[in-house]
This record gives structure tokens, sequence and C-alpha cells, in this order.
């Protein structure tokens, strides 16, 4: 283990993250057995008031984990010189066969804790909290989610060996190194890359845009977000990064983050990650309008996060389209936009 | 208006020391007009306002507003309907120390967010209505009795409530501060507010305003419902 | 939209008024909260300004250094490997070095001699590092003698002062002729410390090494990347246990915010209870107090990320210095470069603000689910 900073801030971070969901499990299970609106009782008003605790909780731990998912690649990025061979975040986080599945499950908690909390906005403006016991058992299915996520965090650090020169010539040599990215993602061909990219982002505005009209599709516009996530990403990786470092086969989701590039990165996933929450949200909102209580308020709801995530992958496609425009590398001669 | 059937409350219920406060009220209250509850010490009166005033939800029985059950309601809409519906005068006054007159005021249309500028107007406005305009500015512990307990009636009214509900409001006043509460009441009835209060002083419960007097006594309805 | 605006504005102007109507509250807590910000932060920032001095200093130290071993332990190294290794393809020069540590008693100091591969001293004389200069109290012209390894005194007149542009580099230096060192300790003239090696193309340094190694079966060969790494990781080593040590100062910081947090007063009970009572909700109170937390931690962070700054880069950490620089008379004071990086105010966030908000959240929620219907008593 690399006994850093950063590291045991991360480590920290989501033991506690991890502890106040697993505390809140008992809590969920009480109400999935005991919850009873129509009751005056005193147990009742307590299982209620617990119910402010939780949410709270969950913001905490959100904003706890959108904070470590930067600081985690922030930090994988500085020690890749600790690496033979690794030059940025990927080799660090292929040093071992846990960094990439711990930004995943990173990148799950975050999603998730999102999606819960739109559910837990939506419910709580029911007037008989009519998703109460559907988010409680989401809550117990978050807490192993989270709890994974912190213990292959913890694992990968656990493996993370700096190669230490001692007094003997056999570790001289370090390993072989680490290549740095030779992902199947990144061979995605430039033009499906941008080709996709670009009729995805126009389909979640499209969908979004029909919420917004006519109040149908909040699902569908749910599930376009979620493509564009993964789209977004694919694109990233094999085509939007080339052409911000403009070198052809530097295909890097991380470089892009750092101060060298101004930072540019954060203008890509923000916008990217915010508007696939609020998408995700726009459908979960939407689909609470069968419960008598969410009528109304449910599509309330999802046009505002439906706005939003349109805003959001507007400004997300906006950026994308900027990078390849401004940049000096030309992958397609003769292409319209050069 | 608003209608009460069956209301019981308990209080540490399920415990040893579990008090029953009100054992089954029923009662229909009409709107615009003024009702006052009267009744010894400890007969339940603050503990029906409570249930009424949607500070607390009965432990059985049905609360309903304007024809809407309330009872079953969690707090978080319980307290929409309290502040857009309701307005306190505590007994006390409860005003908040160390903030002026005018904040106190102001307060409670905080959390709803709206213009900064059109609520302090508001707050000016019904402290002038109320002869409070020249201690809108001294901090509230300074007031007198009569003073804090106009501005406590300031702020019952700045989210312009349709019921207006105070409790003991005299208990803390001599007889001439009584009487301009009275005509403060006047004053809400005629403009179309209903108002409940609790009290066991003759002067309200006699008083011209008054158009209802409810007794109780252990927690039950022993007259006027 | 613009009543989010409106309730976020009136409940952070009644947050900033609540929190200045407690001012002893307040200011204490503020206090506390600083002065664990500023010692955090401190020694963050001072181990990362000693870690980029030792960056600088590598950037100094050859691509490849060979070094002579005899039983497991480093010996002088014969000037025959010089030849050996200029033969090797790829290797663009290969000198020796000669330097050494050497006690003076006068000051009971360590100096670290060097005999520079250009513009060295003309024999008896030396050029000094300004943390000599300045425990011995020499000036340019003085004179400075010590015993040789045969008992016999060797006199230095000092010819110059380094200019300290990385004081912790230059401080203990001691720059004297090829003659005057291999008299000070009887080293004959055909063996040298080390030797450094430079290489044609960077890329090929690695098969270089494996090629000297082949060669010169006694030696080991240092590379500037592998000390680089291993200083980095020394240094995270050391940050990291500093950390650690500071983790009590954590934890106590995380009890006295539980507490204030938790131990509100019967005025501030009150005053919840009639803003409940009032029309406030649950989520109103609960973003109210979250407010006041968030000023104060913001307030707090960035106040003792300043002190701490002031401290590390202007006033030389005079709080630190001992505990991380070790044990050396001669570093005395000196100006780290400041720098302030994005990664370290990450985590010291991290390590501030998160337990304080963690400490916050139970007792924030338990202040704010007191019953309405209690000021009516
Ligand atoms: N929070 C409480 N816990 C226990 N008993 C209470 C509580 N509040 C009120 N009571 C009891 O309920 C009874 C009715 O109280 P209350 O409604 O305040 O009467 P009134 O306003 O008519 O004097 C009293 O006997 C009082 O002691
Ligand atoms: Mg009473």
């Amino acid at each position: 283990m690399l006994f850093q900073p950063a590291i045991i801030a991360l480590v920290l971070a989501s033991a506690l993250s991890a502890l106040m969901l697993v505390g809140c499990l008992p809590f969920a299970i009480s109400v999935l057995r005991r919850w009873d609106l129509s009751s005056g009782a005193e147990s009742q008003v307590r299982l209620e008031k617990r119910t402010y605790l939780v949410a709270t909780l969950v913001k905490v731990v959100l904003a706890a984990e959108a904070a470590a998912l930067v600081l985690f690649v922030f930090n994988a990025d500085r020690m890749a010189s600790l690496f033979t061979g690794a030059m940025c975040a990927v080799g660090t986080l292929k040093v071992d066969p846990y960094g990439f599945p711990a930004l995943y499950l990173k990148l799950a908690v975050f999603f998730l804790a999102a999606f819960w909390l739109v559910l837990n906005h939506v419910d709580n403006r029911g007037w008989d909290y009519p998703l109460i016991r559907v988010k409680y058992a989401a809550l117990i299915a978050l807490a192993p989610l989270l709890l994974a996520a912190g213990v292959v965090q913890l694992a990968y650090f656990l493996g993370l060996r700096a190669d230490v020169i001692t007094s003997c010539c056999s570790t001289l040599f370090s390993g072989g190194g680490v290549t740095v990215t030779s992902n199947s993602v990144a061979a995605l061909p430039h033009a499906w890359a941008l080709g996709l990219l670009g009729a995805s982002v126009a389909g979640v505005l499209a969908s979004g845009g029909a919420y917004l009209l006519w109040g149908r599709g909040g699902v569908l516009h749910a599930l376009l977000s979620l493509a564009v996530l993964a789209i977004g990403l694919a694109a990233i990786i094999s085509t939007i990064s080339v052409y911000v470092y403009e070198l052809p086969h530097h295909h890097c989701p991380f470089c892009i983050l750092k101060r060298e590039y101004d930072h540019l990165g954060y203008a890509l996933y923000i916008p990217l990650f915010l508007g696939t929450a609020l998408g995700v949200g726009t459908g979960i909102a939407a689909a609470a309008r069968r419960h008598a209580s969410l009528q109304q308020v449910g599509p309330a709801i999802a046009r505002r996060l439906a706005l939003g995530s349109m805003l959001c992958f507007a400004a997300f496609g906006g950026v994308c389209a900027a990078l390849v425009w401004r940049s000096h590398l030309i992958l397609f001669e003769g292409a319209p936009w050069h | 208006m608003i209608g009460l059937s069956q209301v019981k409350k308990a209080y540490n219920q399920g415990r040893a020391n579990e008090f029953w406060a009100l054992r089954g009220v029923d009662l229909h209250l009409e709107r615009g007009r003024v009702t006052v509850f009267r009744g010894p010490s400890g007969s339940g009166k603050t503990t029906l306002l409570t249930m009424v005033g949607c500070l607390a939800r009965p432990s059985s029985g049905r609360v309903s507003l304007e024809g809407r059950d309330i009872s079953a309601l969690p707090e978080r809409f319980l307290t929409e309907i309290r502040r857009s519906t309701f307005g306190f005068v505590f007994q006390s006054f409860n005003l908040l120390k160390g903030i002026t007159a005018l904040e106190n005021v102001m307060v409670p249309a905080y959390p709803l967010g709206g213009d900064h500028g059109a609520l302090k107007r508001r707050a000016l406005e019904l402290l002038d209505r109320l002869h409070m305009a020249d201690k809108a500015h001294s901090n509230a512990e300074w007031l007198s009795g009569g003073e804090a307990q106009r501005v406590a009636i300031a702020r019952a009214l700045v989210n312009d409530p349709r019921i207006v509900i105070a409790d003991e409001p005299t208990a803390n006043l001599d007889s001439e501060r009584s009487a301009q509460f009275l005509d403060i009441v006047a004053q809400l009835k005629a403009e179309g507010r209903t108002v409940l209060m609790t009290s066991h002083d003759p002067l309200v419960a006699e008083a011209p305003v008054v158009d209802r007097v409810v007794s109780l006594r252990d927690g039950l309805i022993a007259g006027g419902g | 939209m613009s009543n989010w605006f409106g309730r976020q504005r009136a409940l952070m102007d009644f947050a900033v008024s609540s929190l200045a109507r407690r001012k002893g509250k307040t200011l204490g807590l503020l206090a506390v909260y600083t002065v664990v910000v500023f010692v955090l932060a401190s020694a963050m920032l001072f181990s990362h300004a000693l870690r980029r001095e030792a960056a600088l200093v590598l950037a100094g130290t050859p691509e490849v250094l060979v070094q002579r071993l005899v039983a497991g332990r480093h010996d002088l190294i014969p000037a025959s490997h010089l030849q050996a290794i200029r033969a090797i393809r790829g290797v663009k020069s290969a000198e020796g070095r000669l330097w050494g540590y050497l006690f003076d008693p006068a000051a009971a100091a360590n100096y670290t001699l060097m005999v520079p591969a250009d513009d060295a001293p003309a024999p008896g004389q030396a050029v000094i590092g300004s943390g000599v200069a300045q425990v011995r109290e020499a000036a340019i012209g003085d004179i400075m003698s010590f015993r040789a390894h045969d008992g016999q005194l060797v006199s230095f007149t000092i010819a110059g002062i380094v200019d300290p542009q990385s004081a912790l580099v230059a401080a203990d230096l001691f720059l004297v002729s090829e003659t005057d060192y291999r008299r000070l300790f009887g080293i004959a003239a055909d063996r040298f410390t080390d030797i450094v090696v430079t290489v044609r193309n960077p890329r090929e340094v690695r098969t270089v090494a494996e090629k000297i190694d082949a060669a010169l079966p006694d030696t080991r060969i240092i590379l500037r990347d592998e000390i680089k790494r291993t200083y980095e990781s020394v240094f995270d080593w050391r940050e990291g246990m500093v950390l650690l040590l500071l983790a009590g100062a954590v934890l106590a910081f995380f009890i006295f915010a539980w507490e204030k947090a938790s131990g509100l007063s019967a005025e501030e009970k009150r005053e919840i209870g009639i803003l409940k009572a009032v029309g406030w909700e649950t989520g109103d109170v609960i973003a109210l107090k979250s407010l006041e937390g968030v000023l104060v931690s913001l307030t707090a962070f960035l106040l003792g990320y300043l002190a701490a700054w002031l401290h590390v880069f202007q006033w030389g950490a005079p709080l630190f210095e001992p505990v991380l620089k070790g044990w050396s008379v001669l570093y005395p004071d000196f100006r780290l470069a400041p720098h302030v990086d994005e990664l370290q105010v990450a985590t010291l966030f991290f390590f501030t603000v998160f337990p304080y908000t963690l400490a916050n959240v139970v007792p924030i929620w338990r202040a704010a689910t007191i019953d309405p219907d209690q000021v009516m008593r």
C-alpha cells in the first residue's frame, strides 16, 4: 500500500460513506416492514423523522463520492511517476487488476446515489409517499454496491507498490513497464464515433424536447441519456481526446483533465455526467406519474429535469464540437468542418 | 371548514407515563367566525389547537380542513398547509431574540423564497397597521409584552393566513392591552379571517366579537360543541 | 428557479445572522477549525515543498550512476572501469566523481564534500555553502583546517560561498580540488567514489544500464528515474505519516465539532422550535443549519490555508522545520518556493471539511426534527 495523503483520504471517505449507508440499513428494513402513514402512533412519527436523516446522509455520500471521483482520477494521474512505464492515470489504474473496476464502481455509486436522490425528491412531493418502499428497497440495494466500491478501491490501493530501489540490482529493471492505452474502445473509428455522438446527442435533445412539448417519452429520454453517456465516453476516448492532444494515437480519457490541456476534461465530463443523472431522473419522475399523488407533481419535476439534462447535453455536444473545430489535427481529409 | 371527529391524542404513547390529553373530540368550526376554547388548565385546549393548526397529528381520529382529510399527512405536507393557511400567536409570543421586530415578522416567509423587497414592504405595512412601525427596528427582546404580542400578530399574518390561532393571548396582558387585542381580533374577523383562541379569561370569552365558546374538560368537549 | 434563489438567499442571510447572534460559539468553533486546517495544511505544504526541492536536486543528478560493491557495501571504484564503460555502445561519456562527507568537530556538523567536475577550486582553496559559512562564521579569505586521514592538518582558504539557489541543496556544500580531496582521505589516484554515465539516447538508458551490469558484475547501477521514484514514495510516506499523526488532531476535531453541534443551547433549541412552529419545514431547518456549517467550513478552510501558506512560504515554516527536515544544523532560514497543488487542496478539504460535515449531520438532524408543537408549552 502506498501511504499517501490522497489515498488515505479516499479510503477514509469511502469507508465512512459505506458506514453511513450500512448504518441506515436497519432503518430501511423497518420502513419496509412497518411503514404506515395512516397511523398517528409515535413510532410512525419517529420513522418519518428518520427519513430526513437518511436523505441528508445520502446527499453527503453523493457529494463525497463526486469529490472522491475527481480526487481518485487526479491522484491516479499524479502517481503515474511512481510506476515504471505509467505516464498518466491509465497506467496507474492498470498497475493492478482492481484499478479500473474501482473507478467503474465509483462511477456507478455516483450515478445510483444521484438517481436515488431524484427518486427521493419525487417521492417527497407525493402526500402519501407512494414510493417509500421502492426507495428504501433501492437503498438496501445501494449499500452493497457502496461497500463493494470501497473494498475494491482498498484492494487496488493495497496492491500498489512503488518500485523502490534497494541495494539489490535485481529490482533495478523493474517489470516490463505498463503500456498506456490499448483499449478496444480506442479503436472505434473516428467517423463512427463522431457520427454516433452527434446522433445520440440529437436523439436525447429530441426526446427531451418531446417530453417538454407533449409530456411523453420520459423513460425514452432516460434510456437515451444512458446511451449518450456510453457513446460520449467512447467518443472521448477514441476521438475527442485525439483532437485535444493533436496526436493521432494518444487516446486518454484522463489527460484532458490536466492543466496542460486547460482542464478541458471537466468541461466534457461535468455536463455529460450531470446530463445523464438529470436525464435518467426525468425517466424516474415521469414514471412516477402512475401514482395518484404524483400525477401532477411527477411530470412537473420531470419537465424541469428534462430541461436541465437537455441544457447539459447541449453543452456537452457544444464542447465536443468546439474541440474538434479548434483542433489543428485533421483526421478526415476534406471534412466539412475544415 | 374545520372538522374533527373522534380526535384523540396521547403523549408518551406506550410508555409508563402515557397520557391521553384528548379523548375523543367531535367538533365543527365555521369559516369567518371567532371561536374561544375555554376550560381549566390541563383540559387539552392547547393540544386541540395543535391538532387543528397542523402542528401535530392526532393519535387517532380524523381532522379535515376544507373538506380534505389532513390527519394522515406527513409532517412535510402539514407544514405546507400550515404555513399557507394558519398564523399562530403563541402564549409566550416566542419572538426570536437578537433580531429586530421587522425580521421576526419576515421569518416565516424565508423558506418560501419570493422577493425579499416585497416581503419587507409587506412586513412593514403589517407593523404599521398594528401601530408598531416605530419599533420595527428594535430588537425583539427590548419590546414590552403588548408590543411583543403585536409583533407576534404581524408575524402570524405575514403569509396572509385564512385562520389565525392564538393560545392564551391575554394571559400576559393587563385589561387595557387585552381590550386592544380584542380590537385587533375584530379587525381580523372583518377581513374575513377565522380566529381560534384559547382562554380562561372571562373578558375574552364574553367579548362581543366572539361568536362561539367551546368548553373543554379532561380532554372532552363539555359544552358549546 | 428565481424562487429557489430567493429561498437560498433568504436562508443564507438568516444563517449569517444566526452565526452573528452566537458570536462566542461561532468564533470559538472557527478558531479551532482554522487551527486544524492550518496545522494540516502547513504539514502538507511543507512536505510538498520539500519534495519539489528534492526534485530540483534530482534534476542535477546524473542519469546513470555506477557504484562498486564489495561484499554488498559501497566501495571506491577503480579508474579501469571507466574505460570499460566508455567502450559500451550508446554511452556518450563516463566520468569519475569524488565526493563524501566531512565531519567538522568545530561545528559538530557534517558537510558534503565534493570535487566539482568543472570550475574546481585550486588546491588549498575551498568554496563553501551558505550553511557552512554561517555555522563557522566564515567569510571569503578565512582559513579552515581539517585533520586528514593520517592526522596531518589540511588547510583551506575560503575562495567563495555558493549562491543559495536551492538552500536545501547548497547549504552544506564544501567544494575542494581533487588533490586536496585525495590528500584528506588518502585515496589513490586511480580510484573514484563513483562513475556518472551519460547516454546518447535517453530511451536506451535501460539497455545501456543492462550492458554495464553485464560487463562489470561488481557494480550497482542507479538510474535517476529510480531515485526519483524512491524519493517520491519516501516523501509520500513521510507526508502520510505526518497526516496519520495529525489524524489524532482530526479525530479530536471531529469529536469537538460533534459536541458543538449537538450541544445546542436551550436558546438555539427554542429558536428552532419557533421556526418550525411559524412554518419552517424540517428540511428548511436542515438547509439553514447546513448553510451555517458551510459558511464556517469555508471561512475556516480559507483562513487556515492562507495562514499555512504564509507560515510555510513567507516565514519558513518555523513550526515544522525540525520535524520534517531532520537533524542537520546547516539548514538555516531558507525560503521554500511557493506552490499550490490542486490535488493537495482537494485532499486537505477531505481531511477537514468532510469530518466536520459528518460530525454535524446527526446533531443537525436531531435539532431539526424537534416537534413544532413544543413551543406551545
Ligand atoms: N409533551 C407532553 N408530554 C406529556 N404530557 C403533555 C405534553 N403536552 C401536554 N401534556 C399534558 O396534556 C394535558 C393537556 O395539556 P394542554 O393541552 O396544554 O392543556 P391546556 O392548554 O388546556 O392547559 C396536560 O395535562 C399536560 O400535562
Ligand atoms: Mg394551554
